[in-house]
């Protein structure tokens, strides 16, 4: 089944009327037909460039979470020659919500780590909607350290709507599993390169996003809150997500414009879930120029470079 | 982040802060009315039954440095309106007038028995002691003082998260001030982390839970995500004493749940273990 999204549909209505109009001229070509058929292909042409010429934030955020996106291992499959699924933090369990092992990227080795969504109620109860428990972070860490030790670069692909807000997961301590990734991640001495494919929830996100470079999907979006979340505290409604999402800044534009983000990664007209191919195409060039600017770095230097980016940070004024 | 809003904290403890001298206050735990002016004296712990009122930043200095050290660092810090929030500078200054206070976290270097520290009290009074740019920046300093200083920093931590307003760059604070005490970690000095009512959000997901020492007071809501939201999420009943500081230790999180009135004392005994004596200079 295709998902739909709300700002898409009178494209999809003009798409259907121009298919039902082509089937009448295959079965009876008349002039009034083919003139019909051309004005619609011009309506519906400057309809799209009016539809995704100027996305809103919010309908950034519906994309984002599209169902036939591409996933973290729809990307690992699409831009890597290899992925070697590792498993568990050694100490609880495995996070099927945060996959990670072993990926070649245009030859090169690296560790690929990422949440993983699901696109139906079986896989979902497998990757729990990308919402991973402490044994994710855990387990994200264990691979980072690993990566650090064999000399690899780390690649981390963000696409969550939070860390998972759940008893066990409270009671692991999913908030001190995040927060000492955010310490440690600080510490790993090779190459570390992020990016937001999809959803980048709050915590949830950064806990594996404290990287050398931060790249962003067009389409994707990063934010302290989610929309519905925010508004529904400063709103006092869920209703007025569009408008949170526009105040919260949270789309690649506005966050590369604020200086968090280092290169956004254009999508396919409409969106990532248009074009699988195209867009990992593209997320593989910037990924493979990422690593190629960070690999002759010495570590000392890589280390104090990531320090200095989140170190600045921050908007304040300072008197006397 | 931000999950738990400030709201549905139940005894915030800010009304009473209004109220002229010698009115009564009730124990939201044990019912009993108290003195205001006996209330202030114990430390806003309840006399008959032990509750740990909210307390402002200033009592809680008082209660814990040796008479006379605390100094006050980064005081003129002020917050922007960096994504043009609506109205958000004028709720800060509405805060500003209520509490007294610039931000919601107040920084210094003081003595505890003798001891120099750096020392951070988050307030919860002040919106929610929500951590934005300028929290995030005085915790970082905090913390960069005590590695340039040799000598252990002290964050007591109360906060309902992130603060919204600020969006992205309220998320950034939480890798800032990590970032400042992996440095600081490394330089082999201590960092105590002393949870309060409430500990939540990005805040528990940051500086608050990654102490040598984490030390909480008793009771007191430490979590990640707020309560509601959890059981919305997992629709199941949450397990007695959820997210309470007696629940995280059990769960492995807090070394030790310390009364307000011996925790001087306390952290005067455990600095002098993790702490070399120094003169400061
Ligand atoms: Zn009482």
């Amino acid at each position: 089944m295709k998902q739909v999204l709300e700002f898409e549909k009178p494209l999809v209505k003009a798409r259907e009327e121009l298919e039902e109009l082509r089937r009448k001229q295959a079965l009876k070509n008349t002039s009034k037909v083919t003139l019909a058929i051309a004005d619609l292909e011009k309506k519906l042409a400057e309809l799209q460039e009016e539809t995704y010429a100027n996305l809103s934030p919010w309908q950034r955020v519906q994309i984002a979470r599209h169902i036939q996106r591409p996933y973290m291992l729809d990307y690992a499959r699409l831009c890597f020659d290899e992925f070697v699924e590792l498993h568990g933090d050694r100490h609880i369990g495995d996070d099927n919500a945060m996959p990670g092992g072993f990926a070649t990227l245009n030859g090169q080795r690296v560790m690929l780590i990422g949440q993983q969504k699901g696109r139906d109620t079986k896989e979902n109860l497998l990757r729990n909607f990308g919402s991973a428990h402490p044994e994710g972070y855990r387990k994200a860490l264990r691979l980072m350290r690993m990566a650090e030790k064999f000399g690899l670069p780390v690649i981390c692909m963000i696409d969550t709507p939070g860390a998972f807000p759940g008893i066990g997961a409270e009671e692991r301590n999913i908030a001190e599993a995040i927060a000492f990734n955010l310490l440690e991640m600080m510490k790993i001495r090779t190459p570390m390169v992020s990016v937001v494919i999809g959803e980048g929830g709050s915590g949830g996100a950064l806990g594996i996003g404290v990287t050398d470079r931060v790249i962003m999907l067009e389409n994707a979006y990063y934010s302290v809150i989610s929309p519905e979340g925010c508004a529904a505290i400063l709103w006092k409604h869920r209703q007025h997500a569009p408008e949170a999402a526009q105040a919260l800044k949270l789309s690649a534009p506005d966050l590369m414009e604020l200086g968090i983000i280092d290169h956004i990664v254009p999508e396919p007209h409409g969106g990532a879930h248009h074009d699988h191919h195209a867009v990992a195409a593209s997320l593989k060039s910037a990924l493979v120029s990422a690593l190629a600017e960070l690999t002759p770095l010495g570590s000392e230097e890589l280390l104090q470079k990531r320090y200095e980016k989140f170190r600045a940070y921050g908007k304040f004024t300072e008197g006397e | 982040m931000g999950l738990f809003s400030k709201r549905s904290v139940s005894d915030l403890g800010e009304k009473k802060k209004d109220m002229p001298e010698g009115l009564w206050v009730k124990c939201p735990s044990c019912g009993e009315s108290l003195y205001e002016s006996a209330l202030a004296k114990n430390l806003r712990v309840c006399t008959q039954c032990g509750h740990h009122f909210t307390m402002s930043s200033g009592e809680r200095i008082a209660a814990l440095v040796d008479e006379g050290t605390f100094e006050e660092i980064d005081a003129n810090l002020d917050s922007v309106n960096a994504l043009g929030f609506k109205d958000y500078l004028a709720k800060v200054k509405a805060y500003q007038v209520k509490t007294g206070l610039k931000e919601a976290v107040v920084t210094g270097r003081a003595r505890i028995d003798g001891t120099p520290v750096v020392l951070a009290i988050m307030d919860f009074r002040f919106l929610g002691a929500s951590m934005g740019s300028v929290v995030g920046e005085k915790i970082t300093r905090a913390i960069e003082t005590a590695t340039r200083e040799k000598c252990s920093v002290i964050i007591f931590s109360a906060s309902g998260g992130a603060r919204m307003h600020e969006g992205i760059l309220s998320l950034m604070q939480m890798a800032k001030t990590c970032g400042a005490l992996a440095r600081h970690g490394e330089a082999k000095l201590p960092y105590i982390s002393v949870l309060t009512h409430p500990t939540t959000g990005g805040v528990t997901a940051s500086f608050a839970t990654v102490g040598d020492l984490i030390l909480a007071e008793p009771k007191c809501m430490i979590g990640f995500a707020g309560p509601r939201v959890v059981k919305e999420t997992t629709h199941s009943d949450l397990p007695p004493g959820f997210q309470t500081a007696e629940f995280m230790m059990e769960h492995g999180l807090v070394d030790m749940i310390i009364q307000r009135p011996v925790m001087r004392e306390t952290l005067a005994k455990l600095l002098k273990y993790v702490q070399q004596e120094k003169k400061a200079a």
